[in-house]
């Protein structure tokens, strides 16, 4: 149900299409600004849509309006959506600080910090970026080593980071730092700095599929000032886990990446160009169409569920332990799409560059190559399935 | 592992010695980066030639050394352990098979010795699209003077931009679809009318699309029967299928092997993440499915060796069986590695690019498993 009546709902819709009229600019219909402003400077219509949308605070419809986000009620934010997605029209904020940290720190910041940091994400004018992950600290990212010495009137970060996704874009990171050595979990604390300052050293890492989304960061002596701790010291790891459930929130499709799922050329289709059919006019590889059918089952299985769990949280509450499940659902449904994409196009779905393939297919090759990092980062599907089996379902470890 | 003869056990254990020296994954990676389409050095073939890799299939009176398909795929096993590219799979076994097979006195005297020195490369130009297709051929070839002239294209010809010449599958009846009416020819890289173009796929190998515009041919170019050339394709490619199964077998066993041994050095949660019994789990369910790939495969090799009349069930269990295995795999040893088995840096993304495109050459994992269960009636 609607937490206002139906006159409220109507009225709003109203008011948001004229804005949406007044302010969209139509050239921009399916355009990923968000997606574009990641990587580097937008302009022309991109950096008006950003900039309307920053003011009016609707990149952010529900975070609080005295630090710069809509004020709307999840509701009122779900027509919005809903209103954008008719005329095609993206949000054009996006990034880190919107899907982890913002709401992270709106929940542990201090109001200094707050009053600092989220008025900029709002605006979609602060690329941030995630130090967490170390060469010895993978999926046990409580073992992580980066040393944070307390020196009186500020805090010296020395360390090494990786997987740093967007670190060679970011302006600032928001980062576990060891604070005490005599102890693991309570030894670590969250702190935030600006990418520029001297001993922040960044290095892309090349992955399978060609690119560079994630770095190595090195930290050479790198001075905090003090009121850069979130929270409080050697309190860290709470914080940094809150932000990991927002985390797989958005990576499970919670935070609107479900409609990939949906978009696109069906698999049905896709097999019908590249296979053929049979005299019935179905998949003329019987083989491949039972798997076809199996794998668009689950993908319809998981997105009654995302919307069961969005159904289920209406209200407020923000991401549960069900995350968990949505995240290795999500990943196994995109890492399985992509496999069979693949296999029906054959070699013509491999293709690395040149001549003889498509855009389309080009773009295929890459994102079957880069969808396998879904079930390793933001916590390994191993991991996701330990979280189940511990917190979830009480399985304890030997005892 | 099958029991080898002494000679066998000593062809693997030179290939294994080569392969680890001469032939590591950072040469693949090194062909990758400086544009060489081939995927191997030169001297690399050389050495493979000099070692009588290339003619292990040919008879002894056309320079071979006639020691049988299991002991080519024991060295195509450890070149695919390292991902180690050449023509030996495509040339060396499965077109000098035709040429045994089918060839005529005169066309083995023309073209085995070549192949056994590996100065010359034949490549299968068989499909026409990016799927497996073997009747659908319809690249026409027409009577003219005392040969044939030759018009259409071919899709995804593997070592065909390195190939000296062709086995060609063409049309001389029906029409595409039908078995009947299907002649291969062999046909010269260099001959007037005859143009290719390189198709990079992730793999990094060699792959090429060819476009024939009335290429003049004579009648020796003819390998067996006019119009009945569908059995000896379809025996061609089983050899190549095989041939495939034995690279995919040495790859599933190296990323098996690497694999492991992560799982017994990386520490995580003050453990090695071998430890867990989850990730136990599925490292013996792997090793349950390499040992099963290996009997196949094994038996594949042998059946052409005894020319069993079981040769294409067998060939087609051995290409879906090892299909399946390196496909899973291919998929642990990026998962099992987490972050560095992304990393462009580390040998598991190649493993996985290899892995699906030679799961997709000569009918992919599915193709084969329809096309066994139409062989046994099911």
């Amino acid at each position: 149900m609607a937490d206002f009546g139906s006159t409220d709902a109507e009225a709003f819709r109203a008011e948001v299409k004229d804005w949406l009229a007044a302010n969209f600019p139509p050239s921009l219909a399916g355009v990923e600004v968000a997606m574009i402003n990641a990587t580097g400077p937008v302009e022309g219509d991109a950096l008006l849509w950003k900039q309307r949308m920053g003011e009016k605070g609707w990149g952010t419809p529900t975070w609080p309006k005295e630090y710069g986000g809509g004020g709307l009620s999840p509701a009122q934010a779900r027509i919005l959506q809903q209103e954008m997605a008719k005329i095609g029209a993206r949000n054009p904020i996006g990034g880190m600080g919107i899907m982890m940290f913002g709401p992270t720190l709106l929940e542990y910041g201090n109001e200094a910090q707050k009053q600092r940091h989220i008025p900029p994400i709002c605006r979609g004018e602060i690329r941030w970026c995630q130090g967490y992950s170390e060469p010895g600290a993978g999926s046990d990212l409580a073992a992580l080593q980066t040393r944070c010495d307390d020196m009186g009137d500020h805090y010296l970060v020395n360390g090494q980071k990786i997987w740093t996704s967007g670190a060679q874009y970011a302006d600032w990171c928001f980062c576990l730092v060891r604070t005490d050595f005599t102890t693991k979990h309570e030894g670590i604390s969250f702190i935030l700095f600006d990418m520029r300052t001297p001993g922040v050293e960044v290095r892309p890492i090349k992955l399978i599929s060609g690119v560079s989304p994630f770095c190595e960061t090195f930290l050479t002596d790198v001075k905090v000032p003090k009121e850069n701790l979130v929270g409080e010291l050697n309190k860290g790891w709470t914080i940094g886990k809150r932000l990991l459930q927002h985390e797989r929130n958005s990576l499970s499709g919670g935070g609107g990446s479900a409609g990939r799922f949906a978009s696109g050329t069906s698999l049905d289709q896709l097999a019908k160009d590249y296979i053929g059919v049979d005299a019935t006019g179905r998949i003329a590889d019987p083989d491949l169409r039972a798997r076809i059918i199996r794998h668009q089952m689950e993908s319809r299985a998981f997105m009654l569920t995302l919307m069961r769990a969005q159904a289920e949280a209406k209200g407020g509450g923000g991401p549960s332990n069900a995350t968990s499940i949505m995240k290795n659902v999500g990943s196994k449904v995109g890492q399985d799409r992509a496999e069979l994409a693949v296999e029906i196009m054959g070699l013509q779905g491999l293709g690395w560059e040149g001549e003889g393939f498509t855009d389309k297919e080009l773009e295929q090759t890459r994102n079957w190559l880069g969808g396998k990092a879904t079930t390793i980062y933001g916590g390994s599907a191993e991991i996701q399935n330990n979280i189940i089996a511990k917190r979830i379902l009480g399985l304890l470890d030997h005892q | 592992m099958a029991v080898l003869n002494e000679e066998q056990t000593m062809l693997r254990d030179a290939a294994k010695a080569w392969v680890q020296e001469r032939a590591p994954v950072a040469a693949l990676r090194k062909a990758r980066d400086s544009g060489n389409l081939a995927g191997y050095a030169p001297e690399a073939l050389r050495e493979m030639a000099e070692m009588g890799w290339a003619g292990v299939v040919v008879p002894e009176a056309h320079g071979g050394s006639e020691f049988g398909y299991l002991s080519l795929g024991l060295v195509l096993e450890e070149l695919g352990r390292n991902l180690a590219a050449s023509p030996l799979a495509v040339s060396s076994m499965a077109a000098t098979h035709a040429l045994v097979r089918a060839g005529t006195d005169g066309q083995k005297a023309a073209w085995l010795p070549g192949v056994a020195s590996a100065e010359a490369i034949i490549a299968l130009a068989v499909d026409e699209g990016p799927r497996h297709d073997p009747a659908g051929v319809a690249l026409a070839a027409e009577p003219s003077g005392d040969g044939w002239r030759l018009t259409g294209g071919k899709a995804f010809v593997a070592e065909g931009m390195t190939a000296t010449a062709f086995l060609a599958s063409a049309r001389t009846g029906g029409k595409p679809g039908d078995e009947n009416g299907i002649t291969l020819f062999l046909v010269s890289a260099d001959a007037a009318g005859l143009s290719r173009a390189p198709r990079h796929v992730a793999d990094s190998r060699d792959y090429a699309a060819l476009t024939l515009d009335g290429v003049q041919v004579g009648a020796e170019a003819v390998l067996g029967e006019v119009g009945g050339g569908h059995a000896l394709l379809e025996r061609t490619l089983d050899v190549a299928r095989i041939a495939l199964s034995a690279e995919m077998l040495g790859m599933s066993a190296q990323a098996f092997e690497t694999t492991l041994d992560y799982l017994k050095t990386r520490v995580q949660f003050g453990q090695t993440i071998g430890s867990f019994q989850a990730l136990q789990h599925r490292a013996a369910k792997m090793f349950s499915e390499l040992e099963l790939a290996r009997s196949c495969v094994e038996a594949a090799l042998s059946a052409i060796d005894q020319d069993a009349g079981n040769l294409p069930e067998m060939a087609a269990l051995a290409k879906a069986v090892a299909g399946d295995t390196l496909n899973l795999i291919s998929r642990e040893m990026v998962q099992m590695h987490g972050g560095i088995g992304m990393t462009d840096a580390h040998d598991a993304g190649l493993y996985l690019k290899r892995a699906r495109a030679v799961e997709s050459l000569f009918g992919s994992t599915a193709w084969h498993r329809d096309r066994w269960g139409r062989m046994q009636g099911y």
